[in-house]
């Protein structure tokens, strides 16, 4: 189906539910929840642009517009340049990570006949820990003296040191966020790998492809689209929600070698109060997000197209 | 699925899902050990995995002691108030975009879908000014038109609106409330509905208000129960937000009272009483998510994020 047909087709659906007239009804329906996000979502992030552009002094001390001096300022700032380098390596290792092993985990319990049920529930009930209850089950599991880790330092002392060393500490707080997130990742995977028609996987096994054959050839194709909308989720996340585990852990340390994006805007911004510096960086995260969310979407309607799934 | 089963490959795959099992569930379990012992074994250095019998008395420490209990109170409270006001507010928000013929339909849909781009995180600081005075948009409007030059010189003086939300419990949960995902999933939910559903209860002289209370709602209790359960997990777990907001040690929420029970680098290793902490935290939400699981995994697929 092209697009003009589908879009008349959505159109002529909408109206046909539309049955009540009374728009002031209507309106003050909606008049709650536009509110909250005009005062809490729009207008702070118009003030995230406007302070961007000028130098805000803190608790309103006036401000003079600068144009694009934060922003010249800030990607010549050595400090932001290494958290971006920071997020990136974050970024990246969470991904492969969680999304790897959930796939491969959700591969194999899409083909078990007895306890999926069970071992369903054994994988994603780490979703609804929060994030300081999982920062300091790991940063307890991974202390240097009385941790699990320790022993690590039985073995040979220096042996793990995330309070000093720059890359244990990322290790650190790359294996708690993946570790959490594998959770979702995996009830994505399996309800994808579900969508896949029976008939297909038939037709194939009957032509003689044995299960490794049909995964790499047929299931890992077939769940490409997944497989998108979650990288550019577990993106986002990445970028977003690791504030929460970085907090806890190392508070960007040590030395910044954790110290991400969010983070910074978080440290610069609020205890640094360099509203403006902070702001600026606000605008480029905030572009990075939309961009994120509206490929997600383009995609999302794409999937209806060529989805012959269900 | 199973299209067709050999041995050798079952086996495989049940060790491979044992070895996730196994490692999604360690950290809870160490957790869980570490809780059970006294001071004196987890600062020993020597790690166990196998439990002791403290389990009662660190509870009690951390519930106590920790304050955990008292922030406990005030997460219960936030987490309700943030599922009441999402439920409400999205099932009414998707009724109208579905059954109400507006002008403005589509600026209310990206309204709302813009939310979604804007999580609290990219834009911490001018959220946090807001929260301070919720009225400083209307504030600004008020200066702007001029309105404050009149006030000032027919009554000297400036018209000053503040309402500040910190430490506050509706600061906890109303700038939290929208909810996009809450939104589209309604709509989404009511347009699978038959039409002439609308059409005949309002033959039957019902209006707009009866046909959401009494048929649009009962029918939408899955979804509902599916939603509640993710809102739930969502503001239980709250924690940027409630961290730049409270500053008062009696509006804390629970993650941040955990976090001011992890011990400091020249503290008593208390760990034993932060892991009580940890699995009083982590028990309510993992107990609901476990016990809703099938409306939970179909809510959370099928939402937008």
């Amino acid at each position: 189906m092209n697009g003009p047909s589908r879009t008349n087709v959505r159109r002529r659906t909408a109206s046909r539910f539309a049955v009540f007239g009374n728009r002031r009804l209507g309106y003050a329906l909606v008049l709650p929840q536009l509110l909250i996000v005009f005062v809490f979502f729009l207008w702070p992030a118009a003030q995230a642009v406007l302070w961007s552009f000028r130098l805000e002094e803190p608790f309103g001390g006036g401000s003079v517009f600068v144009g694009f001096a934060n922003f010249s300022r800030l990607f010549r700032s050595p400090e932001y340049l290494r958290s971006v380098g920071v997020t990136i390596v974050f970024a990246a290792s969470t991904i492969a990570l969680s999304m790897i092993s959930a796939l491969v985990l959700a591969l194999f319990a899409d083909q078990i006949r007895h306890g999926s049920r069970l071992i369903r529930s054994a994988l994603i009930w780490p979703y609804a820990i929060s994030a300081p209850a999982v920062a300091l089950t790991f940063t307890f599991i991974f202390n240097p003296f009385i941790g699990l880790a320790g022993r690590l330092n039985a073995i040979s002392p220096g042996l793990w040191d995330p309070l000093l060393n720059g890359a244990h500490a990322m290790t650190m707080v790359v294996l708690a966020f993946s570790w959490q997130n594998v959770a979702v990742n995996f009830i994505f995977f399996l309800a994808g790998l579900q969508e896949i028609p029976e008939s297909t996987l038939e037709a194939a096994a009957i032509d003689g492809a044995g299960v490794w054959r049909r995964t790499w050839h047929i299931v890992l194709p077939l769940l490409a689209p997944t497989t998108f909308l979650l990288l550019v989720l577990n993106v986002a996340g990445s970028f977003t929600q690791s504030f929460g585990i970085i907090d806890v852990m190392t508070q960007g340390g040590p030395g910044g070698a954790t110290r991400t994006l969010v983070y910074q805007v978080y440290a610069d911004g609020f205890i640094g109060l360099d509203l403006s510096g902070s702001a600026a960086q606000s605008l480029v995260l905030m572009i990075v997000v939309v961009g994120l969310t509206l490929i997600q979407f383009r995609f999302a309607d794409s999937r209806v197209h060529y989805g012959g799934a269900r | 699925m199973i299209v067709e089963e050999r041995r050798g490959f079952s086996i495989v795959a049940y060790i491979v899902l044992g070895v996730g099992v196994i490692v999604t569930l360690f950290p809870v379990y160490f957790a869980l050990v570490t809780a059970t012992h006294d001071l004196q074994t987890v600062a020993s250095g020597r790690a166990q995995l196998i439990p002791g019998r403290e389990l009662g008395r660190n509870i009690a420490a951390a519930w106590v002691d920790g304050a955990i209990g008292a922030r406990t109170w005030n997460t219960l409270i936030v987490s309700v108030l943030i599922v009441a006001g999402k439920l409400v507010l999205s099932t009414t928000t998707a009724f109208v975009l579905v059954y109400f013929d507006l002008p403005l339909k589509q600026l209310i849909f990206w309204c709302i879908f813009v939310t979604l781009m804007l999580p609290i995180e990219v834009r911490i600081a001018p959220t946090y000014q807001v929260a301070a005075n919720a009225l400083e948009p209307l504030q600004s409007l008020v200066d702007l038109v001029g309105v404050n030059r009149l006030a000032l010189r027919l009554f000297g003086r400036e018209i000053v609106l503040r309402w500040n939300l910190l430490n506050t419990y509706v600061g906890l949960s109303l700038p939290l409330l929208a909810s996009a995902t809450g939104t589209f999933l309604f709509r989404q939910f009511f347009m699978t509905l038959p039409s002439e559903l609308a059409e005949a209860s309002q033959i039957d002289g019902a209006g707009p208000l009866r046909f959401f209370v009494l048929i649009l709602l009962p029918l939408s209790q899955t979804t509902i129960a599916a939603l509640a359960t993710i809102m739930f997990v969502y503001g239980w777990n709250q924690y940027l937000w409630p961290l730049l907001i409270t500053t008062r040690e009696s509006m804390a929420t629970l993650s941040m009272a955990l976090v001011s029970l992890a011990p400091q680098f020249d503290d008593l290793p208390t760990w034993n009483i932060t892991m009580a902490g940890v699995l009083i935290a982590l028990l309510p939400p993992v107990v609901l998510v476990l016990a809703m699981q099938r409306a939970f995994v179909k809510g959370l697929v099928s939402s937008p994020h």
